[in-house]
């Protein structure tokens, strides 16, 4: 059982606590942002924390953006930021 | 063969466990559908070993524990839609299921009147649809944080005061160092007390509202002195400033927050003298929005609530005005814990026992409880000022990125509803849907919050709507997976532009084999939900789990039912075609 493990975010290490999201995985490492909007090209990151303001869209694995507050964070995973 | 529960939950919080347990003890079969990895809702998510001191944190546990071993509980499964038909379809839908049929739910087809055939639309963990069918319906779907717009609110940074508690209970990260709360509401006092009391340095918290200052706080009144004192001496201990009628009403930074605009405010919220206060992270929140939508769907009559939030209309037993459906907690009006448990609780008796008299004892406690929900209402009220805190380029709808201007025009152009300005500027037709904006574009429109209208509660893939539609699924039944899109599809829910990202939901290639670990949450039965393999839920001193290969919401395990993971051929016709509907309130 590990509780603690890594994911990359743009290839860099980011530390995980077993049971913590990506988005609160990201915010713990000081990433605040993660994805600009289609516009103005904002910084987003995460907001409402329980799924319902969907600012927090990240790539993860090369899938689909997905909540990063909803989604648990898995060893390995890659999480790539635009 | 699709088995047809008693009784499905939406929502594990205090409310929906509440409900279902009670349902499940008296011998109906209960099945609770929760989107979050582990039970326990927006109070009681707690990660194993990180709830020190969480008031009515064992409580919960005794009571998740003992529904894991009476009830099918779906975790990680988000509901997006909600269907009703006539009683005699459940029945029939039933009769081949017969064997399964207890006594219990031989009485509640007895009472006649109430009894309707229910399909929860769900996305499973791995994205793929499943489908939930029961004779009752008890939604406690919760509430979500209602914001302000002010210049710079979507700086990263800048969180909702949910979103920050959710943050620190749910994962154990603190937010930021310097912390500055503000808002209105008593729901500031805990969540700035939890943050100093993690190590953060809360700067201040600012409540709008009020003007008594903590020693008269309104949580005084109605048996919450222990409460309110606690955090008094929480907040004096870590020499947290608590200023009434004061706002954080700009943040500054340059990709994200560095600085934020406090006001000292009238008694309408207009802004009377500023200062500047450097901190890394806000926590703001307004109040809380009743997470009402499956209930809209399904037909059920609403009513708006002392702050002008719409929420489903209850009788005292929780009936909502659609037979078969009940509502508890803060669907029905936003209350608290407290209130939202002792609520799940009465749904589950008169669920379970359609011709007995709430008990009194019951009654009365709820009538207290909520007598104290209207007078926090009341106490904090949103002062209309904060219009003036909006400069033209402060984004309103953070989806779409309309500019206040842009709402501005859409009135000159005429619209004076809600739905008028929406469709002139967009606000609102984003991803959330209006979820964050809709107060304030209600506000600014100079109309009322109407009811959402939202034909997906959740996003969900083009390839689960025609799933629906297909007339031949007896394959999915078997491979619910193979009837998904494998290409990413546009997002039914989200704006069209071609630019849009695409659906968050959409299912990642179910690579995974099923993981051999609980959650790690001690409030997490993770229940087989196959009743005649009955395990024990972990146990507190269980590891966590590594987070191992689960799908993308959650729960490592994805506990289902078995059989229910098909879709049904039928009536569906209308949720595909609900899909362009988008949000039309
Ligand atoms: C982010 C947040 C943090 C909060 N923190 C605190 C706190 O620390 N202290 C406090 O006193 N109060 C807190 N509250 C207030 C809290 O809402 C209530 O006190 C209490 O949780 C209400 O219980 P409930 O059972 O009505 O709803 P909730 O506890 O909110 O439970 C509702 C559940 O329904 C699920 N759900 C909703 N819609 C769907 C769907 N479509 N499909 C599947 N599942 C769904 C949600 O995931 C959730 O688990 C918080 C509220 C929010 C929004």
């Amino acid at each position: 059982m590990t509780d603690a493990f890594e994911i990359t975010v743009d290839g860099r290490p980011v530390p995980v606590t077993a049971g913590q999201t990506v988005g609160a995985a990201l915010h713990a490492a000081g990433i605040r942002s993660w994805r600009a909007t289609r516009f103005g090209g904002r910084p987003r990151g995460l907001f409402c924390g329980i799924g319902v303001c969907f600012d927090c869209l990240v790539t993860v694995n090369g899938r689909p953006p997905e909540r990063a507050c909803l989604l648990q964070a898995r060893p390995g995973d890659e999480v790539t930021t635009s | 063969m699709t088995r047809v529960h008693d009784l499905a939950v939406v929502g594990g919080g205090p409310a929906g466990v509440a409900g279902a347990l009670t349902a499940a003890l008296a011998g109906l079969s209960v099945v609770l559908v929760d989107s979050g990895a582990r039970l326990g809702g927006q109070y009681f998510r707690h990660p194993a070993g990180a709830h020190p001191g969480t008031p009515g944190f064992d409580r919960f546990r005794r009571q998740a524990r003992a529904l894991a071993g009476r009830a099918d509980l779906l975790l990680g499964h988000q509901v997006w839609a909600v269907e009703r038909r006539a009683a005699d379809a459940a029945d029939a839908a039933d009769a081949a299921d017969a064997a399964d049929a207890a006594d219990a739910s031989a009485a509640l087809t007895r009472d006649g009147g109430h009894d309707s055939a229910f399909t929860l639309r769900c996305t499973a963990p791995d994205g793929s649809p499943v489908a939930v069918r029961s004779r009752r319906l008890l939604l406690a779907t919760g509430a979500y944080d209602r914001p302000l717009p002010f210049p710079g609110w979507d700086l990263p940074g800048v969180l909702t005061a949910g979103g920050a508690q959710a943050l620190l209970k749910g994962n154990g990260v603190v937010a930021g160092r310097r912390i500055v709360v503000a808002g209105t509401g008593p729901f500031l006092l805990p969540v700035a007390a939890g943050l100093a009391g993690a190590g953060a340095r809360v700067l201040g918290v600012y409540e709008a509202g009020g003007g008594l200052g903590l020693a008269r706080h309104p949580l005084l009144a109605a048996g919450k002195a222990g409460e309110a004192a606690g955090y008094a001496l929480a907040l004096a201990r870590h020499r947290v400033p608590y200023r009434t009628r004061q706002a954080v009403v700009a943040a500054h930074g340059e990709r994200e927050l560095e600085a934020v605009t406090v006001a000292r405010l009238d008694r309408d919220w207009n802004v009377l003298s500023t200062r500047r206060l450097a901190c890394d992270t806000l926590a703001t929140g307004y109040g809380f929005v009743p997470q009402i939508d499956l209930g809209v769907q399904v037909g059920c009559r609403t009513r708006a609530d002392l702050d002008g939030s719409p929420v489903l209309d209850v009788d005292d037993r929780q009936r909502t005005s659609v037979p078969g459906v009940w509502a508890a907690g803060e669907p029905a009006g936003v209350g608290g814990r407290h209130l939202a448990e002792l609520e799940g609780r009465i749904a589950g008796l008169t669920i379970s026992a359609p011709g007995d008299p709430v008990p009194g004892v019951l009654a009365r406690r709820r009538d207290r409880l909520q007598a104290f929900a209207r007078a926090l209402l009341e106490a904090y009220p949103i002062g209309p000022g904060w219009q003036r805190w909006l400069r033209d380029d402060t984004l309103v709808c953070r989806c779409e990125e309309v500019p206040l201007a842009r709402i501005r025009e859409a009135r000159e152009l005429g619209a004076t509803d809600v739905r008028a300005v929406k469709l002139l500027s967009r606000a609102g037709m984003g991803w959330c849907q209006g979820r964050v904006c809709g107060h304030a574009v209600a506000r600014l429109t100079g109309a009322p919050v109407g009811e959402p209208r939202r034909p997906l509660a959740q996003p969900v893939t083009l390839g689960a709507l025609a799933a629906l539609t297909s007339a031949r699924v007896e394959t999915a039944a078997q491979d619910p997976a193979g009837v998904l899109d494998p290409a990413p599809p546009p997002d039914p829910t989200g704006p069209p532009a071609p630019t849009d990202p695409p659906a968050p939901t959409d299912p990642p290639a179910p690579k995974d084999p099923p993981a051999p670990t609980d959650p790690p949450a001690p409030s997490d039965p993770s229940a087989p939900s196959d009743p005649s393999a009955p395990t024990d839920p972990p146990t507190p001193s269980d590891p966590p789990a590594p987070a191992g290969p689960p799908g993308p919401q959650g729960p490592s395990e994805p506990t289902r039912i078995p059989g229910e993971t098909g879709t049904e051929a039928g009536d569906d016709s209308s949720a595909a075609s609900t899909a362009d509907g988008k949000d039309s309130a």
